[in-house]
């Protein structure tokens, strides 16, 4: 990074970001995480490869997707004119199908049968079953008890498009522990299963390659608010659970030293009571599921549960690029509460007419706070990374309403 | 001579594999886990494996997943565990003690401070699951300072090439993970284990032990045959678990696992020293 002056490059080739990141995964999987950053390698440098995915993404997915000025809510707030980056138009609603698209694509490359994955919400689940019903590979996704119970709608659409939902009942029965699992069904499945990780966390390369599939999101954004206001926005802002949507529009603004970038975490019932997801704002950096990065845990380095009335954000990490760009100063990290995220669900959807997953109903919440404080010339991008149908149980049941 | 090396030749001169047992250190509680290591010394254990509790166990099966909660549940941490070598060797000094565990608890403990405490509580080794030969050096390094052997783990994937680099600095034996998989998962054929064995031997002259997937005396029995050691864990851990009530030891408990680890350790007899040349002349289909 010292060498080209841009903070584009990273991770370097033992896959670490900074201090974070890196291969801390049982010798098992050693050998096949190799293979897969060769594979990755290979496919980055194949024009066809790019031109297999971009097609799959403009005809299957629906991109790009629209950057839209919200009108209303920028007057409401009063101040900074807010975009929304509109992945929740996205088939299946939610931006985790731009990276299974592009990592089962390198799964038949490199001749893998059978598809593997973990889900929080249900979104990267939801995502990994469209494309392996579209491709006709078998696909397993693993799946905490506690989130099968609060995102029923997903389960189902999963099931309807042929995944096998297995749940799991290990630990605190949620997003880590889905993924503790997937890596126990991957190490006993080595030579014909593809794990098709759903956020920029895991062993190298998985962070990277992630981040890679993801960065559509912010190349299409920098061009398209390029195209509308003739400039590049002021700041750039995104929820962070494991924090690929917010890695995807992040990175192709990290060399732009004028674009404030900010990301959002869960803040739960609030960090002072300890029952949040906010590992960057409150946790200490530690080693979990192939990477080092900031984790939720006690003085013993155990981990703790993570909390979040979105279920997608309920993770005790966070992808070690954000670890990074947090320690150098380069984006800035703020959390949002349950509540305040349920008020944004609820502004957005009355005045915009768009139901907003809760994940991005984080960032609204930090808008919300901004914006007002901000010039009527600043130009702000938010990541609205799903859409909000599959929330609506909760969020009913969190304002008491019967369905 | 260290405890790991005088012990590996004890065995080879008296015609056995090591008899490796694992148990989880605290589980179901830091008493009986003292009592259970003497126990599995007097049952003819060669050398002790005591898991570091961890609530994301990777690698591990439900049964010692079980475990490792049930161990933190009672309040087991990893300055616990070092308290709990350290009263283990009040009573005895010649029987080595490997820790097995995942990183995160270390790395927080703080590396420098953990290896000089694992040795000065009298642990021998230490194996790490999720820290590879590319990343270990952050530990294997003032582990080696201290005196501490950081144990290396092959496995069916680990191809020519990295086998060189897992052994080139290991230290102790070398940890042949015999599966593909989970601890607890199905065990796999001697047969098919001669190869990988073989190489590994080739490639270094520590002594070579393979766990994941054993539970029987027989099976013992046939990987005596063509091994250093033998690791046994899920199956001491099945039979423990099975004596308690409501997560409680109860006075079956030691006993128990006992039971099984004697009828482990008569089964680990080797006709021949399993060394390079010098191959046994059982063969190992004979086995039943």
């Amino acid at each position: 990074m010292t060498l080209t002056n841009s903070l584009r490059t990273q991770p370097d080739e033992r896959g670490r970001f900074g201090a974070y990141g890196g291969r801390f995964v049982a010798e098992t999987l050693m050998p096949l995480i190799l293979e897969l950053n060769e594979a990755y390698e290979a496919a980055k440098a194949d024009p066809a490869f790019h031109e297999e995915l971009n097609g799959y993404l403009r005809d299957f997915v629906g991109r790009p997707s629209p950057l839209y000025y919200a009108e209303r809510l920028t007057k409401h707030l009063g101040g900074a004119k807010i975009y929304l980056k509109r992945e929740d138009l996205n088939h299946t609603g939610a931006h985790k199908i731009n990276n299974c698209m592009g990592q089962i694509l390198l799964a038949m490359r490199m001749g893998k049968k059978r598809i593997i994955a973990e889900t929080g919400a249900g979104q990267h689940g939801v995502a990994t079953a469209t494309v392996c019903a579209r491709f006709g590979l078998p696909c397993v996704v693993y799946m905490g008890e506690v989130d099968i119970a609060r995102q029923a709608p997903n389960v189902f659409r999963m099931k309807l498009m042929g995944a096998e939902v297995r749940p799991v009942v290990s630990g605190s029965r949620t997003l880590k522990d889905a993924l503790n699992e997937a890596m126990r069904d991957w190490v006993a499945n080595v030579e014909d299963t593809f794990y098709i990780i759903g956020t920029v966390a895991g062993p190298h390369p998985y962070p990277q390659l992630v981040r890679d599939f993801q960065a559509v999101i912010g190349e299409e954004a920098k061009r398209q608010c390029i195209e509308k206001e003739g400039r590049l926005p002021d700041s750039v802002i995104a929820c962070i659970g494991g924090g690929s949507n917010a890695m995807g529009i992040f990175h192709p603004f990290l060399d732009d030293d004028g674009v404030r970038i900010i990301g959002v975490e869960a803040a739960g019932h609030g960090i002072e009571t300890g029952q949040h997801a906010a590992s960057l704002t409150a946790g200490v950096p530690g080693v979990l599921h192939g990477n080092r990065t900031y984790l939720l845990q006690d003085r013993d380095g155990q981990i703790t549960e993570a909390h979040s009335i979105s279920a997608g954000l309920d993770y005790p990490g966070i992808g070690p690029e954000h670890a990074w760009l947090k320690d150098i100063g380069r984006a800035e990290y703020v959390s949002a509460t349950d509540k305040e995220a349920l008020d944004a669900f609820q502004l957005l959807s009355r005045i915009e007419g768009i139901i907003p997953a809760l994940e991005p109903s984080h960032a609204i919440a930090h808008a919300v706070k901004l914006a007002p404080t901000l010039p009527k010339d600043h130009v702000m991008v938010l990541c609205l990374s799903g859409r909000g149908d599959k929330d609506v149980f909760t969020v009913a049941e969190a304002l008491g309403e019967k369905l | 001579m260290s405890r790991l090396k005088d012990r590996f030749a004890r065995c080879r001169r008296v015609g056995r594999a090591a008899l490796v047992t694992y148990v989880m250190a605290g589980d179901p509680d830091r008493d009986t886990s003292l009592a259970l290591m003497h126990a599995l010394v007097a049952g003819g254990t060669d050398v002790i494996e005591l898991g570091l509790p961890f609530t994301d166990p990777m690698a591990d099966g439900p049964v010692i997943q079980a475990a490792g909660l049930r161990a933190l549940a009672a309040g087991q941490t990893t300055a616990r565990t070092l308290d709990l070598v350290r009263d283990f060797r009040r009573h005895d000094q010649a029987t080595p003690v490997v820790l097995m565990g995942y990183y995160n608890p270390i790395y927080v403990y703080g590396v420098e401070r953990f290896a000089a405490d694992a040795v000065a509580a009298g642990v021998d080794g230490c194996i790490v699951v999720d820290l590879p030969p590319e990343v270990d050096g952050e530990l294997r390094l003032p582990a080696t300072r201290a005196g501490l052997e950081l144990i290396r783990l092959a496995t069916p994937t680990t191809d020519s090439r990295r086998l060189r680099r897992v052994v080139g600095d290991a230290g102790g034996f070398v940890y042949y993970v015999s599966v593909t998989g989970i601890t607890g998962a199905a065990a796999a054929d001697p047969e098919r284990l001669k190869p990988a064995l073989a190489a590994i031997r080739a490639a270094t002259d520590l002594p070579v032990v393979v766990g994941f997937g054993v539970r029987s005396p027989a099976q013992v029995a046939g990987l005596a045959d063509i091994a250093d050691g033998v690791v046994v864990g899920t199956a001491l851990i099945d039979a423990l678990a099975a004596t308690l009530d409501g997560g409680r030891a109860t006075d079956r408990t030691i006993p128990a696992v006992k039971k099984l680890v004697s009828a482990l350790s008569a089964a680990a007899v080797s006709p021949a020293p399993p060394r390079p040349g010098s191959r046994s002349a059982c063969p190992a289909s004979a086995v039943p």
